[in-house]
Order: structure tokens, then C-alpha cells, then sequence
């Protein structure tokens, strides 16, 4: 018996769910064992993107109807793509899911507590700069007013998934307004490089400090950076999550905060958003308006590390000396590494930072569980993945472990603490790990 | 399956080692051949011989399918439920039990990843030569059931050569223990090899143990490219009638470069009509001389390049773009019939002119890639199943190609197995007193047919073409 529903969400995946894209699939199988999320099953094919692809050709077809299960299998998908690179026929994986979820979205009204969380993330501090600063003075507030520990003794997070408490300590303390704006954009005489910055809205509020030590790198390196005022958030969160139209609602805006010859290149220090701002090109191809402009704005979009690898950070890095500060390592940003396809220039900057011995992490392509949203989503499979994460963390001993997106960043961060590991080590985004090395020695010299 | 009839096989197993919503039951229901698809039943995940003979005395009793399936990566629709019934998994028998130095053997559970199982004994100085080109993802247990070939084969041999012994579920529930770690034995009919490339279709196989050899010392590749395939597949010969046998001899059409680059990003000329990838390994010495001669053969046969591979990095890119010919070919087109003819390596230059002359006869497109050295070619059809019409083509094609092959000497399938797919086809081959004899043992053996109905048997042979061909 098809029920009203079933109904409805077959002809939502066949509205939605490209059948060309879906025949790609040949199903050889290549993509297994990259999955982070068939691995963490013990190789369950329901949790694998040959399981996933299957299943929603099955749901175009009628094959399976929609049910519990059904969900579940797609609901898990990180959507970190590791599938993509491994895939030799080349499915574009990271679309289907994409437009899985709009199909889903567009059918199932969510429940109602993921509903609220939703409709405020998305619709208001996500899409909002103004309200996302609103929300990080709150956080502020909250850290700086001795709340925070209040709250942390009285168990008010206990409420909560006890991941979210989790995340909740590894909250960056958020730098006071005005030494947060202070550094913004001197423009230097001499640059040849000019360089626009996407400063993103979790980085330009809860890891302003970051922020503000990437404009100090690229300027120490010569490029003049920009900060066009009427960007928003990149839009990723909410394109993974079945609302692609209000990514592309952002991403618009952003085509024309930044729509200007002045630049030479558009830097992001945030894997996920990186990728995001990349597709532009690809979510706006039919937009008549947007297309040439949208198409633009990704081939100059760059991510710090390879922009710092073309500006000589490497040389300027391999004449500083220090002492001996142990192992450092790396774990990839799945959107930064799958997408993007950048993952030797992170490597190659930590290789040359001195008094570091740089040693790669196990499975470091694999994702740490993060995710966007996820490990709010599932906490439960984001947990059992990061745990295998972490025994190759703890196999290693890095004093630290380098990353390049702040949703890694807090889970490798919940994760040392969660094996109490904090003491010996220390999750960091890539631009303070490096801020940091240059600043020790010039301090020294 | 109603759920009263799953109960006692939740009772072995337990409900965490049992897959029955509906999103399972449809993630079991495929392997990597196109065209197959039906939902088992149960999904199973035992984790001892045991809990696999039980499960077997059940299946007995009421006379239901049992299919055994590693990662589903089979290419003949052997480990596609097509009669519905329990699929068993081996995802927790997945251990290597033992290296055996004394011995040169490994014992390992069904469950191990190929690359696994080679990557831990080459650790140890040792070499276990059959590398199917799914060896990243698929299971030593699937490789014995299907006597999987691979890249190496030409001068190793396939899994066939490397199995000793073996412990068995039979179809009645009884466990056999199959040959030893030795070197000699001839006591009675040699029935491990009947179970290896069994197909699933006479026990269930739940431990294996695999000969090792000595890690060869050094290995380097060569790689010529060619205007014709034919100077490449006379290059085959020559090599061989010039008493080398390389551990690998690997071709790839025009077709098949264009896709693998596409992928990949290697610098393969997209202009060579034709590649061949040429391994040897052994001592340094040996190794020279071999990759040089093959070299010279390559230029002498007309090669436009020929070349020693510059670093490993670039050797292992090589062998990777080969591996993953088959899976970068179907982004051409929605659906990628694979083919598996073999023929004796001296008529390779035919077989190939005779692929080409087929495709252009049904006006179909075919790209050929394949173990050249040792005869198997895998000539691709790159169609859309949607398409009743070139559907009907396509068939017409592969049978011709069927019917070339045995007519040159050669087999319907060199090592991917006969499934579902190809036993239409297997009369063609075995000819009647075979597929009696097969149909005999199969009888007494499995009498209930409840081990991998439907697969290696066919309902009705197809009927064999008359083709005058040329």
C-alpha cells in the first residue's frame, strides 16, 4: 500500500533527482571503501554511495517506497565527497545527494524541534552578517559574563544532545569588537596582488581572531586585501541541506559584492565554504543574469593555503629557524581536498614551518565527522567516526593538528578533548598555526 | 521473508548481524553487472563456520536461496539475488588467522579485502600474485569463489594457483576441510579445485588458505603506444615468442586511453590508437634486459613511442589507469556491458581485428582493454539499456564475439565468471557432455538447488549463431 506521502516523495525524487546523473553509476563498487560512513558500519552497503545512488534511482523507479530506512540511509551521508575522486566514472555525487535533499525537503515537513533549529540557522543567522554578529555578542556575552561556566556546572547544556555540550567547550573565546575590526584592510602602497577576502560568517565571528591574522599574512606577503561589506554567508549549508534556492539566494549576493575587475584573486580560509563558492559557477549556469558573472566569481575563488603557496610563503617559511616543537600534522577538509582538489599546499606550507617535523595522519583524507551540521544532526555516527579518527591522532602524538575548516577545527578540538589528550595537543586552523611560526621568530629576532 | 520465518535465523546471528528494511534489502540487491537487479530476502552477517552451517540446515529445511557475496563487485550477476532467498556476508569474517612462514602460506575468513591481504604479506617479504582490478574493495573470499584473474596473471597465474586448502560449508549444513599446506597431494579427485570459480553454487566457503611466494626483488614497466591495435597486439606475440613472459601485459584501444585520462589527468597521448603496459620483476639484471628487449620489440612492431616508466609513482598511475578502465568507460555512456572472451594468446591480433570488425558490423560501440598477454580480452559495449533497439544490437554483438572467440580456441570467459549473465552461453563452450557432467555434480551435490540458484545453469542455452565471419 503507497500511502499519500510515499506517493508524493516518489514523484519529488523524480522531479528533482537527475535519472543521467543517476545511470553514471555502474556500480563497480570503487567508491566503497572511501566512505567514511560504510567503514564506520562495518560495511554496511545501505550506508555507502553505491547503496545511496541505488536507492534513489529505486525511489525514481518505485522500486522502494519511501520509509524509515529510506531516510535513514540518506540522513546519514556526511556528504563529505570522498566518494567523488574515487569514482572512475565520474558521478557527480555531491549533486545527487544535493538534489536528494530537496527532494525530500520539498515532501517531509521536518520535526518540529530540527524545524525551529533549522529555520533560525538558515534563514536567520546563516543568511544574516548582522544577525550572526548578534549572535556571537551573545556567546560573548555568555563566555565572558561567567555564564558559561554557570551554565557549564548547573548541567543547562545537559538539555541538549551531549555532543552540542561538546561543542559548546571547544567554543573559541570571541575577541572583543574593536580589536576585532581593527585590522581590517590597510591597503598597501607597493602590492601587485590584490587580493578580495570571503571572510565567511562562522569565521568572522566566532574565529575573528583567525580572520584578522589571514589579512595580516597576505598583507606581510605583499597582497592588498579587500573586504567587500555587502558579502553573506556562502550559502553551503544551506544548498547540503535540501534549501539549495536560499544558497543560491546568497550566493547571488555575493556574485555582486564581488563583482569587480580590482581583484585578482577571492581567498576563503574555510573548507566548506570554499567549495561551496566554487560551485557558484555550476548552481547559476542556467541564470540568463548570473551565469557570466557567477562564472567569474569561481575561477578567481582560491583557499589560503594555495593563495599563500603562490605568494612564497614556502621560502619566506624555510628561512625562519626554531626550536624544536615537535610533530605536527594535518586532517583534511573534505570539501577543501574532494572538491577543490587542494591538499599538497596545506601539506607543503607545514613541511616548510619551522621547528615542526611534519608527519601525515592516517586516513587524513577521511572525514572527521563534522560535516556542516552533522555531528548536530547525528551525533551518534559522527561520534564513531571521529573515535577512528582519533586513534590515528593518538598513534601519532602531534603536538598539533592542523586544519583548514572551523567546523574540523571544533570537532578535532572535541575530539582531544574528549580522549583529555588537551594538554599534549591542540586542534588549530591552518593561518594561526602559521601566524603563530612567523610571529615566534619575529619575536626572537 | 515474513518475520515469524526470520526469527530462527535471528536466533543464530543475533539482530545486530541481520539486514531486513526495505533500504537493506535494496542495497543487496545489485552486484556490478548492469541489467541484474532483485531483492533478497534476509541479509546476513554470521561470524563463524558454524553459525554459517546453521544457517545452511535452515535454508535445507525450507528450501531457501543462499547467495554468498563479498563487496559485489562481480561482473557475471553471480552474487545477484535473483531468486530472492538470504544473502550471507562475510563483513565479520574478516580476519587474517595466520602467516605461516615455514609453510609460505596465509590462512585467512572469507571477509579480508584483497589489497589487504597483499599489502600485510608484502610487509612480511612475501607475494601473493592475483590482483584482480577490484582488489581495493573486493574479498579474497569472492576472488576464490570466482577464480578471479588480474594484471599479474600472464606469469602468476591466477587465485586458482594460490589456493591449498579450505573449510566448506556443504549444502546439508556439514563442514568439510579441503587439502592442507602442502606441496603434494593426490589423494582422490582434486575437489578443492572444483570449489574454486564454484560460483557459490556447491558450499559456502568460511576459511582459506593461500600459498606465498618470495617478494620478487625489483619490478619495473615499460609503456609503448601505437597507431594501429593490431602493431600493438603483434607486439604481444612477438614478446611472447621471444621467450619473455612478463608479469604483466596490458592493453588499452583509443577509446579506452580517452576515458582513463579523463579521470585521471596522467598525460596519456590522447592520439596513440593504441598502449600497451609492460611489467616485469625479479632480479635488477633480468628485469633490464626483459624491459629493454620488450622495448625493442614494441619499436621493431611499429610502436610511435616506447618507454621505460620514469619513477614507481608513475608506474603505479599506469597500472591504476588500467584498473580502472572499466569503471572510467561507462561515463561515456549510461550502460557498460563488459565482455570477458578469451582466446590463446597467439590469435590476440585476430581477436582484436575481429572486435573491431563487429562493432562495425552492428554499428555499436565497443572499447577493448584487456590482459593481452594472456589472451583475456575485455571488449566494452558502451549502449543505454533504455534503448530496446541498440539493445538488440549490442546482444547481437556480444554473441558474435562469444562465437569468434570459442571459434579461435578460446573461452566465453577468462576470468570473470560465467553468473547469470553468460550462462546462456555456456553450452557454446562446454557442449553438451560438459553441461551434463557440471549438471550431474551440481545434482549430487546440491540436490536442492538452494546454494546460488539460477547462477552457472541456464534455464535455456542459447542458440548458437551462424556467422561466417570475414
Amino acid at each position: 500500500m503507497v500511502s499519500a506521502i510515499q506517493q508524493k516523495m516518489k514523484d519529488s525524487f523524480v522531479e528533482n533527482v537527475n535519472e543521467e546523473y543517476l545511470t553514471d553509476c555502474m556500480r563497480c563498487g570503487f567508491c566503497l571503501s572511501a566512505c567514511p560512513t560504510y567503514l564506520a558500519t562495518n560495511n554496511d552497503e545501505t550506508h555507502s554511495p553505491r547503496g545511496r545512488i541505488a536507492l534513489m534511482k529505486a525511489m525514481r523507479d518505485g522500486d522502494v517506497v519511501w520509509d524509515g530506512s529510506v531516510e535513514d540511509s540518506f540522513d546519514m551521508c556526511l556528504g563529505c565527497r570522498a566518494c567523488e575522486p574515487a569514482c572512475p566514472a565520474g558521478v557527480q555525487y555531491g549533486a545527487l545527494i544535493e538534489e536528494t535533499r530537496i527532494a525530500i525537503q520539498q515532501v517531509k515537513p521536518k520535526k518540529f524541534v530540527e524545524k525551529t533549529a533549522r529555520k533560525a540557522a538558515f534563514d536567520g543567522i546563516f543568511a544574516d552578517q548582522k544577525k550572526m554578529a548578534g549572535t556571537v555578542k551573545l556567546i560573548q556575552f555568555y563566555q565572558k559574563s561567567g555564564l558559561q561556566k554557570a551554565t557549564r556546572k548547573i548541567g543547562f547544556l545537559d538539555l541538549f544532545p551531549p555532543f552540542m555540550k561538546e561543542m559548546e567547550g571547544v567554543l573559541p573565546a570571541v575577541e572583543k569588537k574593536k580589536k576585532r575590526e581593527k585590522k581590517r584592510g590597510n591597503p598597501s602602497k607597493t602590492a601587485t596582488t590584490k587580493v578580495a577576502f570571503f571572510t565567511g560568517c562562522l569565521m568572522d565571528t566566532l574565529f575573528q581572531e583567525t580572520n584578522r591574522k589571514t589579512i595580516e599574512m597576505l598583507e606581510w606577503l605583499g597582497a592588498e586585501v579587500t573586504i567587500p561589506k555587502e558579502q553573506q554567508c556562502c550559502g553551503a549549508l544551506h544548498g547540503h541541506s535540501g534549501e539549495l534556492d536560499k544558497g543560491v539566494r546568497n550566493a547571488k549576493a555575493n556574485i555582486d559584492a564581488f563583482d569587480s575587475d580590482d581583484y585578482d584573486y577571492i581567498v576563503n580560509n574555510a573548507g566548506g565554504c570554499g567549495a561551496f563558492l566554487s560551485e557558484y559557477e555550476k548552481h547559476l549556469q542556467a541564470d540568463s543574469e548570473y551565469a557570466e558573472k557567477a562564472a567569474r566569481f569561481s575561477r578567481k575563488m582560491t583557499d589560503i593555503s594555495s593563495l599563500f603557496v603562490k605568494l612564497g610563503l614556502n621560502a619566506r617559511l624555510k628561512e625562519l629557524e626554531s626550536e624544536e616543537a615537535g610533530i605536527v600534522t594535518y586532517q583534511d577538509s573534505c570539501h577543501l581536498r574532494n572538491v577543490n582538489k587542494v591538499f599538497l599546499e596545506p601539506r607543503s606550507l607545514l613541511e616548510d614551518a619551522p621547528g615542526f617535523e611534519y608527519k601525515e595522519l592516517i586516513d587524513a583524507e577521511s572525514c572527521c565527522g563534522s560535516a556542516g551540521i552533522y555531528n548536530l544532526l547525528q551525533p551518534e555516527m559522527a561520534r564513531r567516526i571521529l573515535d577512528s579518527k582519533m586513534k590515528g591522532v593518538k598513534e601519532l602524538q602531534p603536538a598539533k593538528v592542523v586544519t583548514s575548516n572551523p567546523g574540523c577545527l571544533m570537532q578535532m578540538q572535541v575530539g582531544i578533548q574528549r580522549e583529555g589528550l588537551e594538554k599534549e595537543m591542540q586542534a588549530v586552523h591552518i593561518v594561526d598555526f602559521l601566524h603563530e611560526a612567523i610571529h615566534k621568530k619575529q619575536k626572537q629576532g | 521473508m515474513e518475520l515469524e520465518a526470520t526469527k530462527p535465523f535471528l536466533s543464530i546471528v543475533g539482530e545486530a548481524n541481520t539486514k531486513h528494511s526495505q533500504a537493506q534489502l535494496l542495497a543487496y540487491s545489485y552486484d556490478a553487472t548492469a541489467n541484474f537487479q532483485a531483492k533478497p530476502d534476509l541479509v546476513l552477517s554470521p561470524s563463524s563456520t558454524e553459525e554459517i552451517a546453521d544457517i545452511v540446515k535452515l535454508c535445507e529445511k525450507s528450501q531457501i536461496p543462499i547467495i554468498s557475496r563479498g563487496s559485489g563487485t562481480n561482473l557475471a550477476a553471480g552474487t545477484v539475488p535473483t531468486q530472492g532467498g538470504v544473502v550471507i556476508l562475510f563483513n565479520n569474517m574478516k580476519k587474517i588467522l595466520e602467516l605461516d612462514e615455514e609453510n609460505l602460506t596465509v590462512t585467512v575468513q572469507p571477509g579480508v579485502i584483497t589489497q589487504d591481504l597483499c599489502l600485510f604479506v608484502e610487509k612480511h617479504g612475501l607475494f601473493y600474485p592475483p590482483d584482480p582490478s577490484s582488489m581495493k574493495i573486493s574479498t579474497i573470499g569472492g576472488n576464490v569463489s570466482e577464480n578471479s584473474g588480474g594484471l599479474r596473471g600472464l606469469k602468476y597465474g591466477v587465485t586458482k594457483d594460490y589456493v591449498k586448502a579450505m573449510t566448506v560449508v556443504m549444502p546439508n549444513g556439514e563442514i568439510m576441510k579441503l587439502g592442507g599446506k602442502l606441496a603434494k597431494d593426490v589423494a582422490g579427485y582434486d575437489l578443492l579445485s572444483l570449489m574454486v570459480g564454484a560460483e557459490g553454487t556447491l558450499g559456502i566457503i568460511t576459511e582459506i588458505t593461500l600459498k606465498l611466494i618470495p617478494l620478487p626483488a625489483i619490478k619495473k614497466t615499460g609503456i609503448a603506444y601505437f597507431n594501429s591495435l593490431e602493431d600493438a597486439a603483434k607486439t604481444v606475440s612477438a614478446i611472447i615468442a621471444n621467450k619473455i613472459i612478463p608479469v604483466t601485459l596490458e592493453f588499452m584501444d583509443k577509446g579506452t586511453i580517452h576515458a582513463v585520462e579523463d579521470f585521471m589527468s596522467i598525460g596519456l597521448p590522447r592520439d596513440a590508437e593504441a598502449m600497451l603496459l609492460m611489467e616485469q620483476d625479479g632480479t635488477e639484471e633480468q628485469v633490464a634486459r626483459d624491459i629493454q628487449t620488450m622495448i625493442g620489440i614494441a619499436e621493431q612492431q611499429g610502436a610511435t613511442s616506447a618507454i621505460l616508466a620514469t619513477s614507481e609513482k608513475q608506474a603505479e598511475e599506469l597500472k591504476t589507469g588500467r584498473r580502472v578502465a572499466l569503471s572510467a568507460l561507462s561515463r561515456k555512456r549510461p550502460t557498460t556491458i563488459l565482455e570477458d572472451a578469451t582466446v590463446p594468446r597467439s590469435q590476440i591480433a585476430t581477436m582484436v581485428k575481429a572486435i573491431q570488425e563487429i562493432a562495425a558490423k552492428y554499428n555499436v560501440q565497443i572499447n577493448t582493454f584487456g590482459h593481452a598477454g594472456d589472451g583475456n580480452l575485455h571488449p566494452t559495449c558502451l549502449t543505454d539499456a533504455r534503448d530496446k533497439e541498440e539493445m538488440e544490437r549490442v546482444e547481437h554483438a556480444l554473441d558474435e564475439i562469444f562465437h569468434t572467440a570459442i571459434e579461435l580456441g578460446g573461452t566465453i570467459t577468462g576470468e570473470h565468471g560465467v553468473g547469470e549473465m553468460k550462462s546462456p552461453y555456456l553450452e557454446w563452450k562446454l557442449g553438451t557432455a560438459g553441461i551434463d557432467l557440471m549438471k550431474h555434480i551440481k545434482q549430487a551435490v546440491d540436490p536442492l538447488n538452494i546454494m546460488n540458484p539460477g547462477k552457472v545453469f541456464a534455464k535455456e542455452t542459447k542458440k548458437r549463431l551462424v556467422v561466417h565471419s570475414g
